[in-house]
């Protein structure tokens, strides 16, 4: 390596990965149009086997989970660290190996699953090749993110590097417990855990996918990306530490309140419940965390759609996290559960806060990267923003009301004991929520095409002063040892 | 449960709760002022942190979860095999809330039950009692309206495959029906399916081919006849269609005709006894019978 690249930041993967977070978020969330669009036109696609709903909705989950989120975090992750630590990455070449390997992964994602290759476990559908395939870049990406943590230049470890730390160590764990199966042929395997136990051991994982994957990680990105935009320090520092601590001890014994009412024993359902229930403290404090940061300058609230879409990101992350616990008690979960208000709930968590807060990063790294001191058009991510609140707030108000009525339609009962509804009525009822959740829908995906545009025109045109001055590549050491006496005297 | 798996689970459950409960306490006697507006003095890319106390608010909240958890640990079963004080359990849930039907809704039920069909499929409240159970029970084969798909009968019309008398039609409901045809592909010639297409359509009242109906006609005559019947009218014992009457169960092209000949058909009727119990299916069968018995 040479002593100039040792200088530098390795800003080249973080360039691919947050291309590819754009590309792989049009295509997971056109992959969700079609389907939504399957919901209100049941014969769209022909009855072609490739297209059909049940193999098309893993597609859709796995894009937007770990193609857009993925990239989206291993991207931000490799910036941050980078950045927090003042120091290069550990080596170009595992970077490189992450993210190709990644990139690989998904593409096998994107064939297999059409194809109806699939291991059936929701959200961790692929079969045990492309499973080792995952363990492997993941533990390439683990030995590169704590790798480059190990040979910083400050004294702390900055908080967002906690959260995206407890991400890449927790999905590990979870993705290789839950994936162990017993393969058959290249594409065929059985799951190593039977009955109700794999179940649990399914929802341990799905949930914590959900906590750790598009919540501890996605709060990393939110700790360095809003302290930086709004230019303000973080709110609190004390704050941090308790609902990280309390937020990862807790998410591991939610996963239980998916299976409430079935086969799982009482205890675990109660256990599942009331963690699920303290969780919300934790969740509000990172929320609280990232607002109050902008104590003090809020105006900039009203002139920075980035601000705007990361702000507004950490209030449906405030939305789902109160929802959530509400849904996890088991007299609201005997309504909820099974009813498009889940689909409302996941989507007001993945579009209002993964989506968004991604959205804000991006539009502030982008320029960066590739030395402009911003995108070419504020007014575009100004409608990217407004396009995308309306797409979402359609959305879930459909999939609410529909997840509502569902429930007390399949709970009615006549008096003479026998159910009011048929199934197909309360089918036939949700059709007009289709069309708006569809609408919503297309709305979102519209906004991902005006940033691909803006992102587009800012590759365009170019840098816009000297780049180095903006790119700001180099390693300031006068910085690193302001940082280093700053902390030798707390 | 075992002994170590009873405190394994009290144990992590107690620490974690415990732990919540330290954490917030030791954070808020963490060293440092209170006063707003102190930076920790870390300086990360630019990024400082204030140290702001814990909102009291949101302490409150933190702390009334835990307390609600204490209780809630206390009162439902979760500390491993405690029960719980109040000795709740999902299946006693359940339990009390057949109970509770059986108890209200018996007596109709009952008086139906001892009702017969003929009778009780011109009362209106039994047969839309036995509608709504039809419609959240059988409609994922014969649909909400009863009219069957492809492979699953019509029970509207006034075709059985094992006799329509209200006895027939809870028997089916009771024991489920098992329809197979088996497949000639091997016993047969191309020429002779081929021919057996068109003498059953001819059966059936089609324009055909006369003179390959004719060569279907012996096969029929030395195969079919054994359970379609030597008039090709069917037998309700064994569940064989009836021929003549076109209606199809899987088809009446002339391709799926040839396909149920070549490959057989597997038919069947789940039993429901278990399912639906008695007077249930006494219900659903009055509905069935009262939708071609009008």
């Amino acid at each position: 390596m040479s002593e100039t690249q040792a200088l530098t930041y390795n800003y080249r993967v973080i360039k691919q990965f947050s291309i590819m977070t754009i590309v792989w978020g049009i295509v997971g969330m056109l992959v969700g149009v079609i389907i939504a669009a399957q919901l209100f036109f049941p014969d769209l696609t022909y009855g072609i086997e490739y297209l059909t709903f049940g193999r098309l909705r893993p597609l859709h989950t796995n894009a937007v989970i770990f193609a857009f989120g993925g990239s989206a975090l291993m991207g931000t992750s490799l910036y941050v660290v980078q950045r927090t630590c003042q120091t290069r990455l550990l080596s170009d070449a595992l970077a490189g190996f992450v993210f190709w390997g990644w990139q690989l992964v998904i593409v096998l994602a994107a064939l297999s699953l059409p194809m109806g290759i699939t291991g059936g476990k929701e959200y961790a559908e692929l079969e045990w090749p492309i499973d080792i395939l995952i363990a492997v870049v993941w533990v390439a990406y683990a030995i590169l993110f704590f790798g480059t943590i190990m040979k910083r230049k400050t004294s702390h470890i900055y908080v967002a590097n906690w959260f995206y730390g407890a991400f890449i160590l927790t999905v590990a764990v979870l993705h290789i417990v839950n994936s162990a199966a017993i393969p058959v042929t290249l594409t065929k395997s059985y799951s190593a855990y039977g009955g109700a136990i794999d179940a649990m051991v399914q929802w341990w994982y799905g949930h914590n996918a959900v906590g750790f994957f598009l919540t501890a990680g996605f709060l990393g990105m939110m700790y360095y990306f809003i302290p930086k935009q709004a230019e303000r320090p973080v709110y609190s520092y004390r704050l941090s530490i308790v609902h990280f601590w309390a937020l990862i001890a807790t998410y591991m014994w939610a996963g239980p309140h998916h299976l409430h009412y079935t086969a799982l024993p009482d205890w675990t359902q109660s256990l599942g419940m009331i963690f699920s229930l303290i969780l919300l403290a934790p969740s509000w404090g990172g929320m609280i965390n990232g607002i109050m940061t902008l104590s003090g300058a809020w105006h900039k609230l009203r002139t920075d759609p980035i601000l705007k879409f990361l702000i507004v990101s950490l209030s449906f992350y405030g939305m789902s996290t109160f929802e959530g616990p509400m849904m996890a008690i088991k007299t609201v979960n005997a309504l909820s559960h099974y009813t498009d208000w889940t689909i409302g709930h996941v989507h007001s968590g993945a579009l209002g806060w993964v989506a968004f807060v991604t959205i804000g990063a991006m539009y502030y790294l982008i320029p960066k990267l590739y030395g402009r001191k911003e995108m070419v058009s504020t007014p575009l991510i100004n409608l990217h923003f407004w396009v995308s609140t309306i797409g979402v707030v359609l959305y879930i108000s459909a999939m609410w009301i529909a997840g509502v009525m569902q429930g007390l339609m399949w709970r009615a009962v006549n008096a003479d004991g026998t159910l009011t509804y048929s199934f197909v009525e309360s089918v036939q009822l949700t059709y007009p929520f289709y069309a708006i959740r569809l609408v919503g829908g297309i709305l979102f995906l519209f906004g991902m095409l005006i940033m691909a545009y803006n992102t587009y025109k800012t590759l365009q045109a170019g840098p816009d002063k000297a780049a180095d001055e903006i790119q700001d590549k180099t390693i300031h050491t006068d910085a690193i040892q302001s940082a280093a006496s700053q902390s030798a005297t707390n | 449960m075992s002994e170590f798996w009873n405190w394994w689970i009290i144990i992590i459950t107690v620490v974690n709760i415990l732990g919540c409960w330290i954490l917030l306490i030791a954070t808020r006697k963490m060293k440092g002022s209170d006063a707003e507006n102190e930076t920790t003095g870390h300086i990360y890319d630019g990024i400082e942190e204030y140290n702001n106390p814990l909102p009291k608010w949101w302490l409150n909240m933190f702390n009334i979860c835990l307390v609600f958890s204490v209780i809630y640990l206390i009162l439902y079963p979760g500390m491993g095999k405690f029960a719980g004080v109040l000795g709740w359990t999902q299946q006693g849930q359940h339990a009390e809330e057949v109970e509770h039907a059986k108890k209200t809704y018996a007596p109709l039920f009952e008086k139906y039950a001892a009702t017969p069909i003929t009778e009780l499929s011109k009362i209106k409240q039994a047969t839309e009692m036995g509608k709504r159970i039809f419609v959240n029970t059988c409609f994922g084969c014969h649909g909400s309206d009863a009219r069957g798909n492809p492979g699953y009968p019509d029970l509207t019309d006034k075709d059985w495959l094992y006799g329509g008398t209200p006895s027939n039609i809870e028997q089916s409901i009771i024991n489920g029906r098992n329809g197979v045809m088996p497949g000639f592909a091997a016993t047969l010639s191309a020429e002779q399916v081929d021919g057996l297409v068109q003498y059953v359509g001819k059966l059936s009242g089609h324009q055909v081919n006369e003179s390959k109906a004719a060569i279907g006609k012996i096969a029929f005559d030395q195969q079919c006849f054994v359970c379609h019947g030597n008039d090709g009218k069917g037998n309700q014992a064994m569940g064989a269609p009836n021929l003549t009457d076109n209606i199809w169960l899987y088809g009446g092209s002339s391709t799926t005709i040839a396909e149920t000949i070549r490959k057989g058909r597997n038919g069947a009727m789940p039993a429901h006894s278990e399912l639906l119990g008695k007077e249930k299916i006494h219900l659903v069968t009055a509905y069935v019978y009262s939708l071609s018995n009008k």
